[in-house]
C-alpha cells in the first residue's frame, strides 16, 4: 500500500473550515489522488471546535485512521483536540501573529506562517485559510497547480479577480514556507504527494442519495431541514427541477411525509429524508403509508440519539426504530447502504423495491456516510446500469382485469403474490379510495374478520414474494474459509476492510457487510460454520447483533462504539484482535 | 360549463352513516355539484379527507381519494397537486382536524397557495369522538371534557387564514344548498388556495350551533354589496365580533399560485425506464 497522508484544518465553527477543507480535498482529487474526508464539528454556527480531515493516497482509501501528519490549526483547541492523532513528526501550521500563543508540542514541527498578513497582501484577510493551503502544498510537496484548479472551481462564479487573488494567497503561503522552513522537508517530515492521470469524482453520501434519487426517477421530495440529512434536500434543490421534479420545504416532518405520500399516491416516485427526531414525527404517518400500500422511500440519516442527542455525531441507533416503529404490525423494508457509492445504488434499489412491493422503504444511512466525501471513478455511478421497475402499474388497456363484477377498481386485490394493481389518478375507471382504516380489496373500510385476515396475510405475503424474487446479497471480504466471522452493517464497512490489512495474518477473518436489514439474507450457516462471530456496529446495545441471534439462535460477540465517533481502521483492527486473541 | 359528468357520478355506492340530519350531507352534495359544474370527472379528481365524521366524505365520494391520518390532509393534498397539477384536488375535514391537530399545516398551506380547494366542515364540536369541545366551540359551551365550557376564546379560522396570507376566504352553510355550491365552485375556480369554512351542524352533539342558529344569524355578504377584492372591507368583516357572514369574503385575484412561482407543470408519474439521458452530467459535476 502506498503511503497515505493525513491532513486537517481546524478552528472555530464560522472560520470557513469546511469550505477550505473541501478545496484541499478537491485539489487532491483533481490530481488523481484518492481522498477520504471526515469532519469533527459542532452544530453551533459560530464558536466551538470544528475540523475537516483529509486522508489521501494514490491507492483507494475508505476509512479514517488515528494519525495526523499535517494540521492547520486556527485555534489552540484544534491542537489540543488532536493530540492523540498527532505524532512526533507531525507538522502544525499556525499564525503566530494571532492573539493566542500556540503551544505546539516540542517534538513536532511548528510552522509559524503569518496567514492573515499574507492574505491581506494578496487582497484580503478572508483568504488566510488559502494561504495555509499554499503552505500545506509546499510542506507536502504537492504541486500547487492542482490547488489552482480547485480554487477555480470554488471561486470561478465570483469572477476572475477573486480567483486570481486566491491563487496569489496560496503562492504567498507556499513561498513563505519555502523561505522560512526549507529544512522541514529534509527532516523527518518527508512527504511527496504524487499525482496520477486518474479522473475521480468527489462526493458525500447525502449527495449520492440525492443523485441516486434523480437517477431512479424520483421527482418529488419534501423535507424539513435536519443535520445530517439536509444535504440530500440541498443537493436535489436546483437539480431535480431540470427533470420536471420539485423539492418542497415543509413546515415540519409530519407535513413532509404526508406531502411525499400525496405525491406517491399521484404516481410520482417520491421521497423524504430526515434524521432520528424527524423519524419520530414521521412515524405517525408511517402506518398509513404502509397500509395504503403506497410506495415511498424514507431516508433516515442516523445521528446520535435519543432526543436531540448529539446532532453532529455518528450513531447507528435507529435500526429498531426502522424495523418496529409505529403501532400495529405492517411490513416495511429496511435497506442500509454500507459505502458512499452504495448510497447511490441502494437509493435506486429502494425506489424499485418500494414500487414493486408497494411498501415504504427505509433507507437507513448514517452520519459517517452522509458527511464524508470520498473519491470514486465516475463509472462507479454508471447511469446506464440504472434500472427502473415500477411494479404492477395498470393503465386504461389492462385495468379491466382488475375491476370487480360491478366495475370497481380493486387497489388492494388479494393476489397470490400479495401484490395488488396500482392505477395512477387520471386513469379511466381507476378511481378508488385508500385509507388508514382496515379495508377490503376496494379500499373501503371493513372490520369483517375474513377480510381482515385476507388483507393482513396479503400484505405479509409481499415479504415472502420479495424474499423469493430478489437477491439479498451481502458484501464479502477477507478469507472466505476463515474460522472467524465479522459481521457489520452501515458505514463500518470501509474501516473494516482496511482493518483486515492491519490485523495479524494469523488471525484469519471473513467479513460480511450486510446492506439489507429487512428482508435480510439468512446468515445462519455462516455463523454456525464460524468458530467466532463478532457483530460490529455504532450503537451501545447491538441492535443488529440481536437480529442475527434471533435468526441463528446462537449467541454472537458484540463490538460496539457509541462515543459519537465513527470507527477508524486501526482502532477496529485492535478491537477485533483483542476479542479474537482473548478468545484463543 | 357543460360536460357529460353528473354530480351523482361523484357519489360512491357506499351509503353514508352520518346521523340523519347531519350537516355533512349538504356539505358533500354541494361539493359534488360544484365539482361536476366546474367540468371535473371522478377519474381526474383527488379527494383528501381528514379524520372525523367529516373525514368519512372520502368514502362517500367517488374519485381518487385518500382518507389520511388526523390533521394531515392538507400536506397530502399539496403533494398530490404538485405531483400532478392536472388533477383537481379537493381537501376536506373537520374543525378539529383543520384548526387543532392540523393548525400548523393550515397556516402553511394557506401561505403556500397551492391551487386546491379546502373545505372545512365546521360543526364546532368533535363529532366522531362523541362531543368534546373543538377549537371553534364557544367559550361557554359545556361538553364532557369542558363541563364549564372551554373558557378560551374560539379560533377565528377566517382571521387565521387572513393573517397567513390567504388569497381566497369564504364561508358557507350546508343547508343553503345553492349558495354553498356556488361558493365552493368559486373556491375551485380560484387560481390558488381556495378556503371555505362551511357551517355543517352536528345535530347529535351540538345544541347551540344549530341549523336555527345559523339560519337566524348568518348574513349573506351578497346582500350587503360586499366587494371581496376590497382588502380593508374583507378585514373588517373577518374581525367583526358579533356577526357571522356567508359568501366570498376575500379574494386576491392577482396573487400567483405556488404552481406559477415554482414552475409546477409536470405530471410526475411519467418517468423514463432508466436514468435520465443526461444523467452522467450529474456525476461529472463532482469532478
Ligand atoms: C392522532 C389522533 N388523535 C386522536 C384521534 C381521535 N379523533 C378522531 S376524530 C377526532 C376529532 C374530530 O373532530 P373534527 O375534526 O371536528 O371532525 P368531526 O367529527 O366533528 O367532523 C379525534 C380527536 C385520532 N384519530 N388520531
Ligand atoms: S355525530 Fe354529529 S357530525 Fe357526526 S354524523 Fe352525527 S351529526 Fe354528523
Ligand atoms: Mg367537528
Amino acid at each position: 500500500m502506498a503511503e497515505d497522508f493525513n491532513w486537517a484544518i481546524g478552528g472555530e465553527a464560522g472560520d470557513g473550515i469546511n469550505s477550505t477543507g473541501k478545496i484541499f480535498a478537491q485539489a487532491l482529487s483533481r490530481a488523481g489522488r484518492h481522498v477520504f474526508t471526515s469532519k469533527d464539528f459542532a452544530s453551533r454556527i459560530r464558536g466551538g471546535y470544528t475540523a475537516y480531515k483529509v486522508r489521501t493516497s494514490v491507492d483507494d482509501v475508505q476509512s479514517v485512521v488515528d494519525r495526523l501528519d499535517l494540521l492547520v490549526a486556527l485555534t489552540q483547541r484544534t491542537i489540543d483536540e488532536n493530540l492523540d492523532e498527532l505524532h512526533d513528526d507531525s507538522a502544525i501550521i499556525y499564525d503566530g501573529e494571532r492573539s493566542w500563543e500556540a503551544d505546539v508540542p516540542e517534538e513536532m514541527f511548528a510552522i509559524d506562517v503569518p496567514l492573515k498578513s499574507l492574505a491581506e497582501e494578496a487582497g484580503g484577510a478572508i483568504m488566510r485559510n488559502i494561504v495555509a493551503l499554499g503552505a500545506a502544498c509546499e510542506l507536502a510537496d504537492f504541486p500547487i497547480e492542482n490547488l489552482d484548479e480547485a480554487l477555480e472551481k470554488r471561486f470561478g462564479g465570483k469572477g476572475e479577480k477573486i480567483v486570481e487573488n486566491n491563487k496569489e494567497a496560496a503562492r504567498l503561503g507556499q513561498e513563505y514556507v519555502q523561505e522560512e522552513y526549507a529544512n522541514v522537508s529534509t527532516d523527518s517530515f518527508d512527504f511527496s504527494l504524487e499525482t496520477t492521470d486518474a479522473d475521480y469524482v468527489l462526493l458525500n453520501g447525502d449527495e449520492a442519495i440525492g443523485m441516486g434519487a434523480i437517477a431512479a426517477g424520483c421527482r418529488f421530495y419534501a423535507g424539513y431541514p435536519i443535520t445530517p440529512a439536509t444535504d440530500v434536500m440541498e443537493y436535489l434543490k436546483g437539480r431535480i427541477e431540470h427533470f420536471g421534479g420539485q423539492v418542497v420545504q415543509a413546515e415540519d416532518e409530519l407535513s413532509a411525509i404526508n406531502m411525499a405520500l400525496g405525491a406517491a399516491r399521484a404516481g410520482a416516485r417520491s421521497m423524504t429524508a430526515t434524521s432520528g427526531p424527524g423519524i419520530d414525527l414521521m412515524t405517525e404517518t408511517f402506518g398509513l403509508v404502509a397500509t395504503s400500500e403506497t410506495p415511498l422511500v424514507i431516508a433516515d440519516v442516523m445521528r446520535s440519539g435519543p432526543s436531540t442527542g448529539m446532532p453532529t455525531k455518528q450513531e447507528q441507533g435507529d435500526l429498531n426504530m426502522a424495523l418496529y416503529g409505529g403501532h400495529g404490525e405492517i411490513p416495511r423494508f429496511v435497506v442500509a447502504p454500507t459505502t458512499i457509492d452504495e448510497c447511490f445504488w441502494k437509493t435506486v434499489e429502494a425506489f424499485n423495491l418500494a414500487e414493486k412491493y408497494q411498501v415504504p422503504v427505509y433507507l437507513l444511512a448514517d452520519l459517517a456516510l452522509a458527511v464524508t466525501e470520498q473519491t470514486f471513478s465516475p463509472e462507479a455511478f454508471d447511469m446506464d446500469a440504472v434500472e427502473v421497475d415500477r411494479g404492477r402499474v395498470v393503465d386504461e388497456d389492462d385495468i379491466d382485469e382488475w375491476l370487480d363484477e360491478e366495475g370497481r377498481f380493486q387497489p388492494h386485490a388479494a393476489t397470490e403474490d400479495g401484490i395488488s394493481p396500482r392505477a395512477f389518478p387520471g386513469t379511466e375507471k381507476g378511481a378508488h379510495m385508500s385509507t388508514g382504516l382496515e379495508h377490503n380489496a376496494l379500499g373501503r373500510r371493513t372490520e369483517e374478520k375474513s377480510v381482515r385476515l385476507e388483507q393482513v396475510e396479503k400484505r405479509q405475503r409481499k415479504v415472502e414474494t420479495a424474499q423469493e424474487r430478489e437477491d439479498w446479497d451481502v458484501r464479502e471480504y477477507g478469507d472466505a474459509d476463515a474460522d472467524n466471522l465479522v459481521i457489520s452493517w452501515g458505514s463500518n464497512e470501509g474501516a473494516l476492510v482496511e482493518a483486515l490489512d492491519l490485523m495479524d495474518d494469523d488471525l484469519d477473518v471473513r467479513v460480511l457487510s450486510v446492506p439489507y436489514i429487512f428482508p435480510r439474507p439468512d446468515l445462519t450457516e455462516d455463523v454456525q460454520n464460524a468458530d467466532e462471530t463478532i457483530v460490529v456496529e455504532c450503537n451501545a446495545t447491538g441492535q443488529f447483533a440481536d437480529l442475527i441471534e434471533h435468526d441463528v439462535l446462537e449467541r454472537v460477540q458484540r463490538v460496539n462504539k457509541y462515543d459519537g465517533v465513527r470507527y477508524k481502521a486501526d482502532e477496529l483492527a485492535a478491537d477485533i484482535t483483542e476479542r479474537l486473541e482473548g478468545q484463543a | 360549463m357543460s360536460s357529460d359528468v353528473r354530480f351523482t357520478d361523484f357519489k360512491s355506492d357506499k351509503q353514508p352513516t352520518w346521523c340523519p340530519g347531519c350537516g355533512d350531507f349538504g356539505t358533500m352534495n354541494g361539493m359534488m355539484k360544484a365539482l361536476a359544474e366546474t367540468g371535473n370527472s371522478p377519474d381526474d379528481t383527488f379527494v383528501v379527507a381528514g379524520i372525523g365524521c367529516s373525514g368519512k366524505i372520502g368514502t362517500y365520494m367517488h374519485a381518487y381519494a385518500l382518507h389520511g391520518v388526523h390533521g394531515r390532509a392538507l400536506p397530502v393534498g399539496t403533494g398530490v397537486k404538485l405531483a400532478n397539477p392536472d388533477l383537481e384536488v379537493m381537501v376536506a375535514g373537520g374543525d378539529g382536524d383543520g384548526y387543532s391537530i392540523g393548525a400548523g399545516h393550515f397556516v402553511h398551506a394557506v401561505r403556500r397557495n397551492v391551487d386546491m380547494t379546502y373545505v372545512v366542515m365546521d360543526n364546532r364540536i368533535y363529532g366522531l369522538t362523541k362531543g368534546q369541545a373543538s377549537p371553534t366551540s364557544r367559550e361557554d359551551f359545556e361538553t364532557s371534557t369542558t363541563p364549564g365550557g372551554p373558557q378560551q376564546p374560539p379560533v377565528n379560522p377566517l382571521a387565521l387564514a387572513f393573517a397567513s396570507g390567504a388569497t381566497f376566504i369564504a364561508q358557507s352553510f350546508s343547508s343553503d344548498a345553492l349558495r354553498h355550491q356556488e361558493i365552493v365552485q368559486k373556491a375551485i375556480e380560484h387560481d390558488g388556495f381556495g378556503f371555505v369554512n362551511v357551517f355543517s351542524p352536528c345535530v347529535t352533539f351540538n345544541d347551540v350551533d344549530t341549523y336555527d342558529y345559523f339560519r337566524d344569524s348568518l348574513v349573506d355578504l351578497q346582500d350587503e354589496g360586499h366587494d371581496p377584492t376590497d382588502r380593508e372591507a374583507a378585514k373588517e368583516k373577518i374581525l367583526e365580533a358579533d356577526k357571522e357572514y356567508m359568501g366570498v369574503i376575500w379574494q386576491d385575484e392577482d396573487a400567483s399560485s405556488y404552481e406559477d412561482t415554482h414552475n409546477v407543470d409536470t405530471n410526475m408519474s411519467e418517468i423514463p425506464d432508466g436514468a435520465p439521458e443526461d444523467g452522467m452530467d450529474l456525476v461529472r459535476e463532482f469532478y
